[in-house]
């Protein structure tokens, strides 16, 4: 008998997992939401109708005109130019500090579901004992000390928000660990590190994506709203968040300072939640067929 | 029952101990020294007084003996003083904010489960109508609008262009000439936008969950057993089907304890709210070292009893989780 080619499988599941997800609404419209922004993001310096850092005082808080469509702010400044730019920092600080999370959620939780006992124990002490911080409370006081950037809000939210995914890829080391084709591989004499890395390590990894592409959500919002307190990206890069600060200071004679950016964030937040919702249905298997 | 809780509050001792450890490494591994701030701006501070300055604060010693001296003083409810103007003890400006965050934090809990329970029930049981996919489209929209973005246009919308409430602090002006009517009637104006802003996330992710809970009871076999047997719709999904439905929304409340105590730093920056969260704000820009500490081991230590209470409450709850199998 031939063996089934190398890869098969996998291929086999992401067609069945496409499909499954096509047929979800929402999970597609948040698809086209998600795909839309990267496009617009890289294409940023492309599409972008002005020089986002271009400062110029005869148009400071103009209103949403034909030259400028979301008006201009206290530094009249193009704001539709500044938020296409704002996504690029948006999406990064999503996508790096969701990267940082997994990355340490993954390992932990699967050093403990593996090897159980007192490694067990004690990654998941540590879980409970992070879980026992209100997140903001750690991400400012960090930031403080070190100092906000770009760079380093994307660390202190990584390091603050891998608990859920350690959870999850423990409790699937811990059922996937019995299963007969990890018993086998180990009695074909497969090391801890293969076992792990080859044979459980991919079969648990789908809820994680969900958990990830949710997370990115998390991420923004949480950028967005350090950014606003004015901990987060540092002017003059253009951040959704900084935008709307402006946006609060001047309330009451500029309202698309607030309105764009916020509109911005929802619909991004819109489209990953939708997107992370229906992957979660079409990985479901009590949906099966 | 005794010997569960007992079991619990031993389990309690090492996270107590993990909550300390981390607050202070988060606090003393950043860059920079508590005393930086007094001695960086005073341009005639000398060397020696520096060092005067990190001896008085212990500064000087080796970090786990710094550790051990801050966790002495912590057994006695000795959190220190803060570095601010006023040198009040930590604790004690802590606890006079803790009413007003908890307080708001409970009022808008309120008001989230009395509106979205119903509404995750009627969704779940109708479930395929329109009002389901109405309901299921706004949780996804009230799921994703950011809340301090919200809470901007509600200040915009209802403070400035309309000028129906007051958009910032918990009280009027003339807040101490009142009546006692007048006062209430002056601090519920307050509250809100405060509070039915605050809830709109809350509102969205609790209506889901109820929906969810509720759909996967339904399901079950005893549900359909009561139809079988020709018990009335209502009395199914009422008796049959809520109760259960219900116990999950339980452990969603102990999950919500690390919020309600630490309330939205955003939040009450934006509405002025004095509340912990704003005073948490004020110390991390202030690097008031004490005040930071204090408010970490405080909201930790807090949380680690609300989930307490709420394991509790689940066993009480469930009957079908005996004392003697959790323990």
């Amino acid at each position: 008998m031939k063996p089934p080619p190398r890869g098969a499988a996998p291929r086999r599941f992401a067609r069945l997992l496409a499909a499954r997800l096509r047929e979800n609404k929402l999970a597609m419209a948040g698809l086209v939401l998600v795909a839309g922004l990267a496009a617009a993001a890289i294409a940023a310096p492309w599409i972008a109708p002005h020089d986002p850092t271009a400062i110029d005082a005869r148009i400071i808080l103009a209103g949403p005109s034909a030259e400028h469509l979301f008006g201009t702010d206290d530094l009249g400044r193009d704001v539709l130019s500044r938020m296409i730019y704002g996504a690029r920092i948006s999406l990064a600080v999503g996508f790096v500090s969701v990267g940082i999370a997994v990355c340490i959620g993954t390992t932990l939780g699967a050093c403990a579901g593996f090897f159980g006992g007192f490694i067990d124990s004690l990654v998941m002490r540590f879980v409970d004992i992070m879980l026992c911080f209100p997140s903001t409370f750690l991400i400012l006081t960090v930031i403080a000390f070190i100092g906000p950037s770009i760079w380093n809000v994307m660390f202190v939210i990584g390091i603050t928000g891998w608990m859920g995914v350690c959870r999850l890829v423990r409790a699937e080391f811990l059922s996937l660990r019995e299963r007969d084709f990890v018993v086998a591989a180990r009695a074909l004499g497969a090391g801890d590190a293969r076992l792990i890395f080859r044979h459980i390590l991919p079969n648990a990894m789908a809820p994680v994506l969900v958990a990830a592409v949710l997370g990115v959500a998390g991420a923004i919002l949480t950028e967005s709203g350090l950014s606003f307190l004015g901990l987060g990206v540092q002017p003059p890069t253009p951040s959704w968040g900084n935008i709307l600060t402006a946006g609060k200071d001047n309330i009451d004679v500029a309202w698309w300072l607030s309105f764009f950016p916020g509109i911005a964030i929802t619909v991004t937040m819109l489209g990953y939640n939708m997107l992370g919702e229906g992957l979660r249905d079409a990985l479901d298997p009590r949906l099966s067929e | 029952m005794a010997v569960y809780i007992v079991r619990r509050i031993l389990l309690m001792i090492p996270l107590l101990f993990g909550i300390t450890v981390i607050s202070f490494l988060v606090v003393h591994l950043a860059p920079g020294e508590p005393t930086d701030m007094m001695t960086d701006l005073n341009p005639k501070a000398s060397l020696e007084a520096k060092e005067r300055l990190r001896a008085m604060y212990g500064l000087d010693q080796p970090l786990h003996v710094q550790y051990w001296q801050w966790v002495g003083r912590l057994s006695r409810l000795d959190f220190g003083t803060s570095f601010s103007a006023d040198r009040r003890p930590v604790l004690e400006k802590t606890l006079e904010r803790m009413p007003v965050t908890i307080g708001l934090n409970v009022l808008s809990e309120i008001f989230v489960f009395s509106i979205a329970l119903p509404i995750g029930i009627l969704a779940a049981v109708r479930r395929g109508s329109l009002f389901d996919k109405i309901s299921t489209v706004g949780v996804f929209f009230f799921f994703s609008v950011p809340t301090f973005w919200l809470a901007l246009l509600a200040m915009l919308l209802f403070g400035v262009r309309l000028g129906w409430l007051p958009i910032s602090g918990l009280h009027s002006l003339d807040y101490d000439q009142l009546g006692f009517w007048g006062r209430l009637g002056d601090l519920a104006r307050h509250l809100v936008l405060p509070v039915v802003v605050g809830s709109i996330g809350g509102l969205a992710g609790i209506s889901r969950f109820m929906r969810s809970g509720m759909l996967e009871v339904i399901r079950q076999d005893y549900v359909r057993t009561a139809r079988a047997k020709g018990v009335p719709e209502g009395q199914v999904i009422w008796r049959h089907a809520l109760r259960n439905a219900v116990l999950p929304i339980i452990t969603i409340l102990g999950l919500s304890i690390p919020g309600l105590i630490a309330g939205s730093v955003i939040f009450e920056t934006i509405f002025a709210i004095p509340g912990i969260g704003q005073l948490m704000w004020q110390a991390v820009m202030a690097r008031d070292y004490p005040m930071i500490l204090g408010n970490l081991v405080i909201s930790g230590v807090l949380t680690l009893l609300g989930n307490l209470i709420a394991d509790v409450g689940y066993v009480f709850a469930d009957p079908r989780i005996s004392f003697a199998g959790r323990s």
